[in-house]
């Protein structure tokens, strides 16, 4: 499961196609076999769970605006969930997406609100950049603590998610503080430095395609390239990738800088596409999420398309069974963790493989 | 010794898939209680799948074991140790992190286990270590021990636990002479006890000089099963290739060329930051193998790791073509021709979840022709890996299969293959044929001779001394992190190498000169 092995020459397209069929028949009965369950946890808790199914799959996707809504949350749950993608098959633990998302949010506004002189489409992009960098430089601090220090990314990652929050919200009551506004917030973005919107009348906006565009960019580099397959080494095996003279450290440092990146990227994107300004709490919560869009997908960037926008459904959907079903968030809470669980364990039972005889 | 009164085990035809290979096709064996049985045969023959349904590791599809006349039907190792059955696995399940003490406590099944004293337990390790001659030091980390010493600390535990049935999955493969020689007059002595043993070999004259009965495995079927003295090597490798076996590798041509690598007062310390490698010096010519003899644990492992680049010299320089590269990195290391066969391939030399298309390239995965633009080159990868497979009869379901579905022979043959082709001037190799069959061993062997003869210089670090004798020009002998001497690979010197091995040898000077030292100051008083 762990490993997308190099595409045979004979018959690609057959092999291709029925690796994919079988790699994704998992996921999708484990995620049936979720909302099976979820199902009847409704019906348990006195709802009828066929209306709430309804409520939440339909009406999360039932005309254009909805599914425009629920690509705009997929948005920074595909950036997010491809970067952790990268961390995760190199075995770094990533639990800082959440901050680095901050750091890119903070960044993104700083060259927003600044550098006025500039065409607008470059000082989109600068916006962008500056953002990825940001949140890979957040990242990296990460890497460099675990590769000089031996400092557990998974403990510095989260501390460094209250850093950046904390940070954040130091900005937007101080240096980016909007004088004209009595919240703590920024100022807000110039009309023409907002991400292009294409799907009148709905708010969705160019991020999504660069969603997509980093899903199949970090699959060609996991999967098809010198450097991603380094990563990959590293992460299965770092004795065997250190006999080879692939340095561990530096590739370290590479995968958590690129989900950094991302999740840095998206940040900046909801600055630039959804909020236009930075205030305290910019996510509800992206940069956890795309631990459990990651996992879902197995750390396949291209099946991290499917389970973010999954999870966006489940997202819109759980405010949906609020507002018109009454079933409080926690159930959907629920119901995404049970996505999850079944998940974890229908890859566990199909790890099975054969084993060596001898 | 004596034909076997009762069948204390009977295996009957035991079949057990994997997917679409048969790991067991119908195999039957049976052995007499207090008996030494030899199971033998090639990597992937089925003996440890046979073994490890015996001990209940794996389920079978089909078949029934008998132990004392009754139906055993196992659902984990755990009852099988209830069953005073007990196996020491070839990959040694220890907790590294762990002390041998606290691994023995943790192999026990009672409940009560976490109450469990080690200084209690220290106690019955030290008294068994001294029952079967077992050097064992309880209170020593796992991770901290060397190949031979965890060996040591598998056998005991089985012993520990209590087993009447020792299954043992080639357990002389990491042992010096003196360590083998040891071992199997332990096995006599337990079998004195009415012990059983199982033991998985391809040592053909280990099972000739200690085993009771044989039976040999091919193809997850048993082909042959016989009184050891009703046998002979010849027939029993015979049975296990299922052809004649040619004994002789290609003769020595080699004349020595110039100086290809040398090493001059290397001093290197170990993962403890303890001085490992402690001022050695030797130089390889083209077409020389050098041979590294020594007992397990005696800075080989430092030596060849420190060689590759993947721990600094402390002092000393190394020299490539006349170039030093002492200081260099391993990354630095490997982009020139160097080849490095290391130890324990399987967890250094592989990653086991990759296929062998992937692991194929692990050194050139960024160069032509593997890589163009930064992107890996996917009909040149496959090809090259088809080859490496053909080439050396790798058996495998594809180059697509991850490299772990390979039995331990054919990832190291696989190994071995794609140093080769990396067509290096110097190779390292640590530990060819350690846990490797006949036939596997013969097809390697004759590989490192090729390169010989292709004016390649070589360093085999080697604990297994047949393969020392076999290949090399010369061999120098390693103790307490220095060479303590040099022979030629003449079998007649064998003593003295094994004397030098275990440091006998410096200790019996160190007390000559002592006593000369007395008597002559003796004499002058």
């Amino acid at each position: 499961m762990s490993d997308i092995p190099i595409r045979s020459s004979l018959d690609p397209a057959v092999r291709l196609l029925s690796r994919a069929g079988l790699a994704a028949l998992a996921p999708i009965a484990a995620v049936l076999f979720a909302l099976g369950v979820s199902a009847l946890l409704l019906q348990l808790n006195g709802f009828h769970a066929a209306d709430v199914v309804n409520v939440m799959v339909l009406g999360a996707v039932s005309d254009k605006r909805s599914i425009a809504e629920v690509l705009l949350k997929a948005t920074p749950l595909i950036l997010i969930g491809v970067g952790l993608c990268v961390a995760f098959r190199c075995s770094i633990w990533n639990i800082g997406a959440e901050g680095q998302l901050y750091a890119g949010a903070s960044a993104a506004t700083a060259c927003g609100v600044n550098f006025g002189a500039l065409p607008a489409w470059l000082h989109i992009v600068l916006i962008l950049v500056a953002g990825s960098v940001a949140g890979a430089a957040w990242g990296a601090l990460a890497g460099l603590l675990r590769v000089y220090f031996r400092a557990s990314e998974v403990v510095t990652t989260i501390m460094l998610n209250y850093i950046a929050i904390i940070l954040t919200s130091y900005l937007v009551t101080g240096p980016l503080k909007d004088p004209a506004a009595s919240y703590p917030q920024s100022a807000k973005l110039a009309r023409d430095l907002w991400l292009p919107r294409f799907l009148p009348p709905t708010r969705l906006h160019v991020g999504i395609l660069i969603a997509l565009a980093a899903a199949v960019a970090a699959y060609v580099f996991l999967f098809r390239s010198s450097a991603g397959y380094a990563v990959r080494v590293v992460g299965l095996n770092p004795s065997a990738a250190a006999y080879a003279g692939i340095s561990v450290a530096r590739n370290v440092l590479l995968a958590i800088a690129i989900s950094g990146g991302l999740a840095g990227l998206a940040g900046a994107i909801e600055i630039a596409g959804v909020n236009y300004r930075l205030y305290q709490d910019i996510s509800p919560g992206y940069g956890f999420e795309g631990i459990a869009v990651a996992l879902l997908a197995n750390n396949n960037p291209l099946a991290a398309v499917a389970s973010g926008v999954l999870f966006a459904v489940l997202r819109s959907g759980s405010e949906l069974m609020q507002i018109s079903a009454q079933v409080p968030q926690v159930l959907v809470f629920v119901i995404q963790g049970l996505c999850i669980l079944s998940v974890a364990a229908f890859s566990a039972f199909r790890r099975r493989g054969p084993r060596p005889a001898g | 010794m004596s034909v076997p009164s009762a069948p204390i085990l009977q295996m009957e035809n035991i079949s057990k898939r994997f997917g679409r290979v048969a790991a067991n096709a119908a195999a039957s064996i049976e052995v007499g209680e207090g008996e030494i049985f030899a199971l033998v045969g090639e990597n992937g023959a089925g003996k440890s799948v046979l073994m490890s349904i015996l001990c209940g590791v794996l389920r079978p599809d089909a078949g029934r074991i008998l132990f004392k006349g009754q139906p055993l039907k196992l659902g984990s190792p755990l009852e099988a140790t209830r069953h005073r059955i007990g196996m020491v696995h070839q990959h040694f399940m220890l907790a590294p992190n762990l002390t041998v003490a606290e691994n023995y406590v943790l192999c026990q099944g009672s409940p009560l286990r976490p109450l469990w004293r080690t200084t209690d337990v220290a106690g019955r390790i030290a008294e068994l270590s001294r029952r079967y001659g077992l050097e064992v030091r309880p209170d020593a980390f796992v991770r901290d021990l060397s190949v031979g010493e965890r060996q040591r600390v598998e056998i005991l535990r089985i012993l520990f636990q209590g087993a009447e049935l020792i299954v043992l999955d080639e357990p002389t493969a990491v042992l010096t002479p003196g360590e083998t020689d040891r071992l199997l007059k332990l096995l006599r002595e337990l079998a004195r006890d009415r012990k059983t043993v199982i033991f998985i070999s391809h040592k053909l004259d280990e099972v000739m000089r200690v085993s009771d009965r044989v039976s040999v495995m091919r193809d997850g079927r048993v082909v042959f099963s016989a009184s050891t003295r009703d046998t002979n090597p010849r027939e029993l490798a015979r049975q296990m290739v299922g052809r004649d076996v040619p004994t002789d590798l290609p003769a020595r041509a080699a004349s020595p060329g110039q100086v290809v690598f040398s090493v001059e007062n290397l001093h290197c310390r170990n993962d403890l930051g303890l001085p490992a490698v402690r001022g050695v010096s030797f130089v390889i010519r083209q077409g020389e193998i050098i041979g590294v003899a020594g007992v397990s644990g005696n800075g080989q492992s430092e030596l060849a790791r420190a060689l590759a680049g993947l721990i600094p010299a402390t002092e000393g320089t190394i020299r490539l073509n006349g170039e030093e590269i002492s200081g260099l990195s391993s990354h630095a290391i490997n982009r020139r021709p160097i080849a490095h066969i290391p130890e324990d391939c399987a967890a250094n030399g592989v990653v086991p979840q990759l296929p062998l298309t992937e692991n194929a390239i692990l050194q050139r995965y960024d160069r032509a022709p593997f890589a163009t633009l930064g992107l890996l080159n996917v009909r040149a990868i496959e090809s090259h890996t088809q080859a490496l497979v053909e080439k050396f009869h790798v058996r495998t379901d594809g180059i697509h299969a991850p490299i772990q579905s390979l039995s331990g022979g054919n990832q190291q043959k696989f190994v071995v293959a794609r140093e080769l082709a990396r067509h290096p001037d110097f190779l390292i190799v640590n530990q060819l044929t350690r846990g490797i069959d006949i036939g596997a061993s013969e097809l390697v062997m004759q590989a490192i001779l090729e390169q010989r003869n292709l004016n390649k210089a070589i360093l085999l670090i080697s604990t297994e001394l047949e393969e020392l004798f076999a290949l090399c020009d010369r061999i120098l002998v390693m103790y307490d992190g220095r060479l303590v001497g040099e022979l030629p690979p003449d079998r007649g010197r064998l003593e003295e190498l094994g004397l030098l091995m275990t440091g006998e040898a410096i200790e019996a000077r160190r007390l000559r000169e002592a006593v000369a030292g007395a008597v002559s100051g003796d004499a002058t008083q």
